[in-house]
């Protein structure tokens, strides 16, 4: 009896020591959160007397303000991030639409409809997936020259759809290949064509891979900074350059509640697509690991 | 005459649709990919031109002093980046995956930064990391009037500063690589060597860890691409600085393409990263192509 109840005991301290081992870890990931959105609620005055890193003692919104729209960013009109906020906008939205279809219908041909040399094909596009961007980045920058695309949203959509398609494709076509293959064969042998099989069959079967692919793509280039900062003109500039050159170019007195406003506004939507979507992310992430 | 209509349909519309990737392919990686190869053969400079000079890029390359500084910045960021990372997320994904009651939210919580940018990591832990304002001062302040953490303007520890930044934001995601791995254990061994009197942790260094060898790999793969790439981070978190104690081939290749003049420099710095990637990678994709899948 005694050597039970010793071994529950232990097996109680124990199961205390993980927990707060896992709690401790937890805050190490949620301090620099917290420490940001306190920070970027509390007033310079405040700060100054004070210092960063403590618990608030007043409330204001004025950081979100300078950080949105009134702090001066380099030497353009607009002010705040704002502007650059719109460019990602732009800039992510048809840049995720394009890699995301051309993805689905890459993965469709390469499972169902492959031909000599598709495999091959596959192999060889898988390389874009690993290709540090600095590999292509004189090039590209001499293309959008070529095209007109210095420097515009339109060459930015342009780059990441084309640098993009590599993981999309290697998404779908990796879902698609565990798709029962005679679902596909039935179908061509009742006459449905090549649109017919991917509208009516697959596409309705894509949901789930579809939510991975949007997510990744999304989160990829909202977060991209090296071809914004190469390719872009302070007209088109998505907002992780805006951030990165509002606090490193701030003159005068650095204002820690304005950066760290600034630091959340530029990573809200993706945060945003993380917490109501996180399974899907983490899908995303260990689908373009494990398996590629 | 319709039938064999229908069939050449069928047999061209597969090409077509995978052509513009197809093009995509051909121009825009490979293609690519051999054109800066060519530049870095030439004597470019601020514009691109085809006057070739053999290796004599590389060679300057491999004599200037700031390119030597920032390919042994990365051999000790990427080392202690990936070591630390791949630690990290192996104990974590082993505590969690001791039917721990809040694992969700847990999981949540370690994960999120890999939902960041890099320059929002970098501008959060610029400001932590900086001893005026940071943990240096909220230290002081709390009566441990000697305490100093000043590695971030500190040439000889400021690398380490960008570990610390890089751990923080991707530890969280070899945890769930490594936690997908773990659920995908046959727990049937593990109920056998237990009942053969194996304790826990024998099991996990014996049986678990070693069956886990895959994963380790891909994690691996990842997070040195992540390395290699590593250039928005320590653009925001140090800029490369203090003077060029934290330079990687990342930002000596946009700063020598770029803002110096020097593209031919440039190129070749970019091909040497390349093959970096390529020389872990390729050895990887061998032994995995080799090993036929199970499943």
């Amino acid at each position: 009896m005694a050597k039970m109840s010793e071994r529950r005991y232990s097996e109680i301290t124990g199961r205390a020591v993980l927990y707060g081992i896992l709690i401790i870890v937890a805050a190490y990931y949620l301090v620099p959160l917290l420490i940001m959105i306190m920070t970027s609620f509390r007033s310079m005055d405040e700060i100054r007397m004070g210092q960063l890193i403590e618990l608030p003692r007043s409330f204001t919104l004025d950081a979100w303000h300078q950080a949105w729209n009134q702090v001066q960013i380099g030497a353009r009109d607009e002010l705040g991030l704002r502007p650059y906020f719109i460019n990602s906008i732009k800039m992510v939205i048809p840049a995720v639409a394009i890699s995301t279809i051309l993805g689905a219908l890459n993965g469709y041909v390469l499972s169902f409809w492959k031909f000599r040399g598709s495999e091959l094909f596959f192999a060889a596009l898988l390389l874009g997936c690993f290709l540090p961007f600095q590999a292509i980045l004189l090039p590209q920058s001499q293309l959008l020259g070529w095209l007109g695309l210095t420097g515009s949203i339109s060459g930015l959509v342009l780059t990441h759809v084309v640098y993009g398609v590599s993981f999309t494709t290697l998404f779908f076509r990796n879902y698609y290949v565990n798709l029962p293959g005679e679902l596909i064969k039935a179908a061509k042998l009742d006459g449905a064509g090549f649109w017919m099989i991917f509208f009516r069959i697959i596409l309705p079967l894509s949901s789930p891979i579809l939510v991975v692919t949007v997510i990744w793509q999304f989160t990829q280039i909202w977060n991209d900074f090296l071809f914004g900062v190469v390719f872009s003109d302070p007209s088109s500039q998505p907002v992780t350059v805006g951030l990165n050159n509002m606090v490193n170019s701030t003159t005068g007195e650095t204002r820690y509640n304005v950066d760290m406003a600034g630091a959340i506004i530029a990573a809200l939507p993706t945060i945003l697509v993380y917490v109501l979507a996180g399974k899907y992310f983490v899908r995303g992430l260990t689908a373009g690991s494990v398996k590629g | 005459m319709s039938v064999t209509n229908r069939k050449g349909l069928d047999y061209w519309l597969p090409k077509l649709v995978l052509s513009p990737t197809i093009a995509i392919t051909v121009i825009f990686i490979y293609g690519f990919v051999i054109w800066t190869a060519v530049l870095s053969f030439t004597r470019s400079r601020i514009l691109p031109q085809y006057e070739f000079v053999g290796f004599e890029q590389y060679v300057r390359l491999f004599a200037n002093d700031r390119w030597l500084g920032a390919m042994s910045n990365l051999l000790i960021f990427g080392v202690l980046f990936i070591a630390i990372c791949l630690i990290v997320g192996l104990v974590l994904a082993i505590l969690l995956d001791q039917n721990i009651r809040a694992e969700g939210a847990l999981r949540t919580i370690y994960l999120y930064p890999m939902a960041l940018s890099f320059i929002v990591t970098g501008t959060v832990w610029k400001w932590l990391l900086n001893p005026t304002v940071g943990i240096e001062r909220f230290m002081i302040s709390l009566g441990w009037e000697s305490f100093v953490f000043d590695w971030i303007v500190n040439p000889q520890m400021a690398i380490y500063t960008i570990v610390i930044a890089g751990v923080w934001q991707a530890s969280g995601f070899v945890m769930a690589i490594f936690l997908a791995g773990l659920r995908g254990i046959d727990t049937s061994i593990i109920k056998a060597a237990q009942l053969d009197g194996a304790s826990l942790f024998s099991v996990y260094t014996r049986i678990i860890i070693p069956s886990m060898r895959p994963v380790f790999f891909s994690a691996f793969i990842m997070l040195a691409h992540i390395a290699i790439k590593s250039f928005d981070l320590i653009i925001a978190l140090t800029g490369g600085g203090p003077g060029n104690s934290t330079d990687v081939p990342a930002i000596f290749m946009y700063q020598f393409s770029f803002q110096r003049g020097q593209l031919g420099m440039g190129a070749a710095s970019a091909i040497v990263m390349l093959m970096t990637v390529l020389a872990i990678l390729v050895p990887y994709l061998y032994s995995e192509l080799r090993t036929p899948k199970n499943g």
